[in-house]
Parts: C-alpha cells; structure tokens; sequence
C-alpha cells in the first residue's frame, strides 16, 4: 500500500532534499512565512472569488450539488522556462502528428497501408465517421485545439496520458485560477517573472478565425455552439464566448439555408463562418448523425462537407483520440513528421490482444485499467488502491469484453506542495496544456494543473476529489 | 436498357411546419453499369444549395424550406441507360475504403440467430470462394425472412426481421448486411430504381439491396428479395451503412404538425 513514507520515493517538484529546486525559489518564502490565520482568510476569500464569477462544476453521477467548486490550491505549479521548452515541442509536435494523421486516415489511410496502425483499429472505431471521408477542411487541420494531458515522473522525465482531440474543457479554469492569484498575491506577480496566460481566448479567436473556410472573403464569424445551460461545461463555454468576443449558440439560433449556415440576430440573418462546437458528434446535425438530435442544427454537415462551413473541432476528429489509438502516437510522429518523439507515451497493454491481456489479468494489483472510450476517471481501477474484491470484480469485467480496456503502470506522479489542513504537503499533480492549431500552432506558456487533494491518492479528476492549481512558467 | 424514371415523394403537413430542411442523395451513381441521359430533381419552394460528392462516391444536395410549410414535393425524373454488369459495381470512384464498413449498426447487428445463420450458409464453402460465400448469404436470407409487406417498419432490425420471418427489402438488405459483418464480410445498404414487368413478379419499383466486397471483384450487389444480382434493371443512387444513413431523402421540419407521406414511383423501360 501507498504510505506517506513511501510517498518520498515521488519526484517532488519542489524540493530536492533539502534544497528548493529554482523554479520555486520565489515561494519558498512566500509559503513559509504565511500565517496561519491569513492562509485561511486567502482562501475563503478566493472561495469566494470563484462563486461570485460562477464558476462551478457539476460531476456526473455524484449526485450531489451541481454547484460544487471545483477546490482551488493556492500554492502554484510552477516549471521553469527551460523545462517548459521542452514540454511545448513536444506538444506541438504530438498535435502535428495528430492532425496529420486524421488528414491522412479521412483521406488515403497511408498509414494503415504502409502496415503501422491497424485498420481495424481506425475503420472499426466508433469515432471514425465514414461522413466526412475525402472531406478536406480549411488548412488541412480536424483537432484545432489538442489538450495533452501530462504527467511528471522525474526532473526530466513527462509522460503523456492521453490526447483530447476533441473538445478539450477545462481552459477556463486555467484562466481564473491565474486571475484569482494575481487578484489575490499582486506582489508575487511584482517579485517573480512569470509568463502571462492571458491571452489564450485572442489566440483562440485568431486560431479560429484563420480556418474560416477558403471561399470567406471577409472577416470570418466566430461563433460557440453550446448544447445549453444544463451542460456540466456551460460556464467554460459562455465564458470564452465572452473573453473571445464572440456570440455564443445554441442550435435553435443557427439554421442552414442554401450554401451556408446563419445565425438569427436581431439585425437579420448573419452568415457564420466559424463553429467552435461543444457538441458530440453524434448530436451535430440530424440529418446526418442521430436523427432524434434536439441539439443539432440540421443540414450542417451538407454545408461543412460541401465547404461553407468550418467547425472545430471537426466531425470525426475523436478517431485521433482514442486510448487504443494512443499507443500509436509515437508511430504517427515518426510516419508523418519524421521525428523522435520528444514526449514519451507510458507503456500501454490492449486487453483486446491475448498476451496482453492475459498479462494484464495477472498483475491487476499493479496496473491502473481504464476503459477505451471512458473519460472523467469513471469505470477505471487503480490496482495499488484497490481491495482484493475490487480487483476480482473487475478481472471479471474484463473477462467479459477485454477489447473495451488498456492497462497501464502505475505511474509515480510527480508532487507539488499543496495547502492541507495540517499545513502544507506533498500532493499529485498532472498538466493539461493546451495547444492551438491553425494557420499556425500555438500555446499560451501555462496550462490546468489538476491536484489530487486526498493524500496519496493518484486520481486527479475534479469528478474524484481532485482540485486545481495555477500554473506558472517563469519567463 | 434504357429506363425511365418518375418518382415524387409528398410530404404534408398539417398544421403547417415553420421550415424543413432535406438532405437528397438522389443522383444515380456514376459506374459502368449505367449512364444518365437525363436527370431532375425538383423540390417545389426550396432554397437549393450545399452539394457535393461524398466520400462513398454520391452525389448529395440539401434543400430548406421557409415556412409556413403545408407540403413539400420532391419529383425526381430522368432517363438512364443500363447495362448488366452480373452486380458488380464497376468503375465505380470513391475514397471510402471497404473496411470502414465492417462495424455494425443498431440496424445491422447480428445476434445469435443471424450469426448461425450467417455460419451455416456458408460451412460448406470455401474461404477461397468469397462469391459463392457472398450468394449462399443471400439464398438463406431469402428463405428465413419471406417478402410480407406491413409486417415491419422503418426502424426494424435485421434480427428483428429474421425472428418475425416476414419483412421486406429494407429488412432483406439488413439482414445480408449483419449476416455478412458477422463473417467480416464488408457490406452496406443500396437505394435505387427496378423496373419490374409484371408478368416477373418483382417487388418494388423504389428499391433497395445490399453490396458486399469481394476480394478480386470490389463491390457486388445482392438483392436478397428478388434472389438476383443487380443487372441492367436496376438503377443504383447510393449507398450507407443501413437504410437511415443512404436514405434517399432525410428530412426534418419544425413545428408540431403531423406528417402524412404520398409516394409514386414509376420505372418503365424506353423502347429504342
């Protein structure tokens, strides 16, 4: 079992012994000097802070209130700009890889000819979408925004989790956590040169509006489509639409009339150019997808397949995303780009094959098991934490459908000092950037690290009890 | 042969709906097994635009509708001339690879009955065969599901068909499709035209069958109901995973009015 002193065999992201390693320099102080009765006005205040902007949660399936704040760490994550240099190629360089990869499987499938991913794996994938085959969207780029999710294992050692090719959420917390703290500590901000976030939403917009389809002759309409307020993200969408200046939709507002699609104002019908859709797939247009979609706008996918439309991400891109297709990340880097992967993939077995499968069933107490399509931390087992029963019910689940499960190590997450009720501790941390792609491939220097807030606990999914940080890169 | 095509599709409404929008795959696919001399669809009052060849080699347009809408009319009509090609879809240009239809739909996934069925047909024959595999499919759906029209609807399932025993071509097509996948067969659903002389007994003028892929020949077409090949009776307009996603037409309208639905279609052969 995992104990607080086998706890120090985690590489701590602050401390290397004694010694405060460089990036966190500038909090070594800060923290330490900190009394007790200001700690907990800072955070009640910030508490507060958060409620007063809206921004809340709600967890599926917890059952409980769907206002929950999602708990805020005050003690930033923090990289220096060398180590984030490194994790920015990287990522850019998995995104490259993973939208020429869905370039190539809507279009030739190379890949899967020239015998280095399955086409079963791609063509049996229930993400692959036979509708947008031979479609080709404005720049060639299906995943405009690739949240790569990340975690630390060393000084110099990150591993990739998995990639959201889809719609990764989340970037708004990056955002408030950023403004809470500068809110909150203005001299920190004043004593540490840390690179701004800020600008993630212009970015966003310009990435957006630089894959308006190639017949826009004008300034390209941005809007979000959202499937409505009861969307557990409604908060993170309404927010970009107003930090991007751009009109947020639903899809009553939207109605596809000759070669385009609109939007109803109140100035008349106006032509949209761009659609950064919330939306899965399955619920875009009904005329295409589920024909029982309320959510949908019908007609949609004959304007973006036709090429009046562009939406982000597009129809089809979950096919990239896929944790079965995850082990072949690497492979695409090297087929497409030519190029050493720069972040490493944790070994992964696929229950789907024999021998891997079999391996799994024999070292379940070991290995973290997760679902194929599952997200969110749900109908997952972490064998280290799990009881004998647990692990037996699960063996029996993957008996059943063993093509529904990867296996992974355990992996020795990294720890940042957090505020606890005892003080401050040592507590698992992971990293979402997020990487823009466009006219060309951006991101903001930060991220949404997400904080484990149990002790010992290696699951940082706000669904889960985890919490969040801001995330700093020293300039 | 050259065929003759008139086929309008009415759709009214009552109360009148506040607008529609349609998706029409309505073109004849362009093969060596045909040629289109001539061919119109009109949708009477519709704004027409968003058209474009899909990946699976169709032609697909879309059609709004500013409402009020009481009735919307799609005529379709044309003339195509038709060689027999023994089904084989030759020259026949599309991107999709046949693997992307190897994954069931809710329509087209087999259960027990048609996996055994599927098994049985074919325990005979060689894997080296795949055509007489893919005929033998064909031969033992016709005989488990009997062409009764009113026994099912649009949204039965292939094994639903197979256990009622009775359906008709939406249902045959369904059932080959799932029989097939079960085999790892690719197969997918084909709409289209036949012309039937009476004195043939063949069903339906607007039809559909099923395609699987075999290796050394590319696409062939069964048609379960009738136990043939598609030959030069047969005009083909598109294809999909099942009967929802190669349908000829997918509509949807706004409003709460009720739908009721007038079909006419002819198929009669030109005399040269």
């Amino acid at each position: 079992m995992f104990c607080s002193a086998f706890m120090s065999n985690y590489f701590n992201e602050m401390f290397s012994g004694k010694t405060v390693r460089p990036p966190y320099q500038g909090l070594d102080s800060w923290s330490a000097d900190m009394p007790q009765e200001l700690r907990s006005l800072k955070q009640s205040e910030a508490e507060a802070l958060f409620r007063r902007i809206g921004i809340t949660f709600a967890v599926y399936g917890d059952g409980g209130d769907p206002d929950r704040l999602i708990p805020f760490d005050m003690f930033p994550r923090v990289f220096s700009a060398g180590e984030w240099h490194k994790l920015e190629l990287g990522v850019k360089q998995r995104a490259r890889a993973l939208n020429a990869f869905l370039a190539d499987v809507y279009y030739r499938g190379e890949i899967i000819r020239a015998g280095r991913i399955p086409a079963d794996l791609v063509y049996r994938n229930e993400a692959f979408e036979r509708a947008v085959m031979d479609i080709k969207p404005a720049r060639g780029v299906y995943s405009h925004i690739v949240g790569v999710d990340l975690v630390r294992t060393g000084p110099d050692e990150f591993f990739v989790l998995e990639d959201n090719c889809r719609t990764p959420s989340g970037v708004s917390y990056m955002l408030e956590n950023r403004e809470i703290m500068m809110r909150m500590f203005p001299q920190l901000f004043r004593e540490n040169r840390i690179a701004p976030v800020e600008h993630y939403p212009k970015m966003l917009r310009r990435t957006l509006a630089s894959v308006a389809p190639e017949r826009c002759d004008r300034a390209p309409c941005v809007v979000i489509l959202t499937p409505g307020h009861f969307n557990s993200a409604y908060y993170e969408h309404s927010f970009l639409a107003d930090m991007m200046g751009v009109e947020l939709v639903e899809a009553s507002d939207l109605f596809v009339e000759g070669d385009f699609v609109w939007m109803r104002t109140t100035e008349g019908p106006q032509r949209v150019d761009v659609i950064y859709r919330r939306i899965d797939d399955a619920y875009l247009d009904p005329l295409c997808f589920r024909p029982d979609s309320m959510l949908g706008v019908p007609g949609l996918m004959n304007v973006y397949r036709s090429g009046g439309v562009t939406i982000a991400s597009a129809p089809g891109a979950g096919v990239a995303d896929d944790k079965a297709i995850y082990t072949f990340v690497p492979e695409m880097i090297r087929f497409y780009l030519g190029e050493e992967p720069i972040l490493n993939n944790v070994p992964t077995w696929q229950c789907a094959k024999n021998d891997d499968c079999k391996h799994v069933l024999e070292n379940l107490g070991d290995l973290v098991v997760k679902e194929v399509h599952g997200s969110g931390g749900y109908g997952m087992l972490v064998g280290p934490k799990s009881t004998k029963e647990q692990i037996a019910a699960f063996a029996d689940k993957i008996r059943e459908n063993p093509g529904n499960y990867i296996a992974q190590p355990t992996l020795a997450l990294s720890t940042c000092p957090t505020f606890v009720d005892e003080g401050i501790a040592p507590r698992h941390v992971d990293l979402r950037p997020y990487c823009l792609v466009g006219e060309s491939i951006e991101l903001v220097p930060g991220g949404l690290t997400r904080v484990a807030l149990t002790e010992g606990s290696l699951v940082v999914n706000s669904s889960q009890g985890g919490g969040v940080k801001d995330t700093w890169v020293m300039a | 042969m050259r065929l003759n095509v008139d086929h309008s599709t009415v759709y009214h409404f009552e109360p009148p709906m506040r607008g529609a929008v349609q998706s029409l795959r309505m073109t004849p696919s362009k093969f060596k097994g045909q040629q289109v001399i001539d061919w119109g669809i009109a949708v009477e009052g519709a704004e027409r635009g968003a058209a474009f060849r899909d990946g699976a080699g169709d032609w697909v347009e879309t059609a709004t509708l500013l409402g009020p809408v009481a009735q919307i009319t799609v005529h379709v009509t044309g003339t195509v001339d038709t060689v027999d090609l023994g089904g084989v879809l030759q020259g026949h240009r599309e991107r999709m690879p046949p693997a992307a239809y190897l994954r069931p739909s809710r329509a087209t996934k087999a259960d027990r009955a048609l996996r055994e069925l599927a098994e049985s047909a074919v325990a005979d024959i060689s894997e080296d065969d795949p055509l007489a595999r893919a005929h033998a499919l064909t031969v033992a759906i016709r005989s488990a599901i009997d062409y009764t029209p009113g026994a099912t609807n649009h949204s039965t399932t292939a094994a639903e068909a197979l256990s009622l025993g009775h359906g008709v071509c939406q249902d045959h097509s369904h059932a080959l499709i799932a029989a097939a996948l079960s085999l790892n067969i690719p197969a997918r659903y084909v709409t289209g035209y036949l012309f039937a002389s009476e004195e043939e007994g063949l069903h339906e003028a607007s039809h559909a069958w099923a395609e699987l892929h075999i290796s050394g020949l590319g696409w062939v077409g069964f048609d379960a109901s009738n136990g043939v090949c598609p030959d030069d009776r047969y005009i083909r307009l598109g294809s999909g995973g099942d009967a929802l996603e190669a349908s000829p037409i997918r509509g949807v309208s706004q409003g709460a009015g009720v739908e009721r639905l007038d079909v006419r279609v002819s198929v009669d052969q030109v005399q040269q």
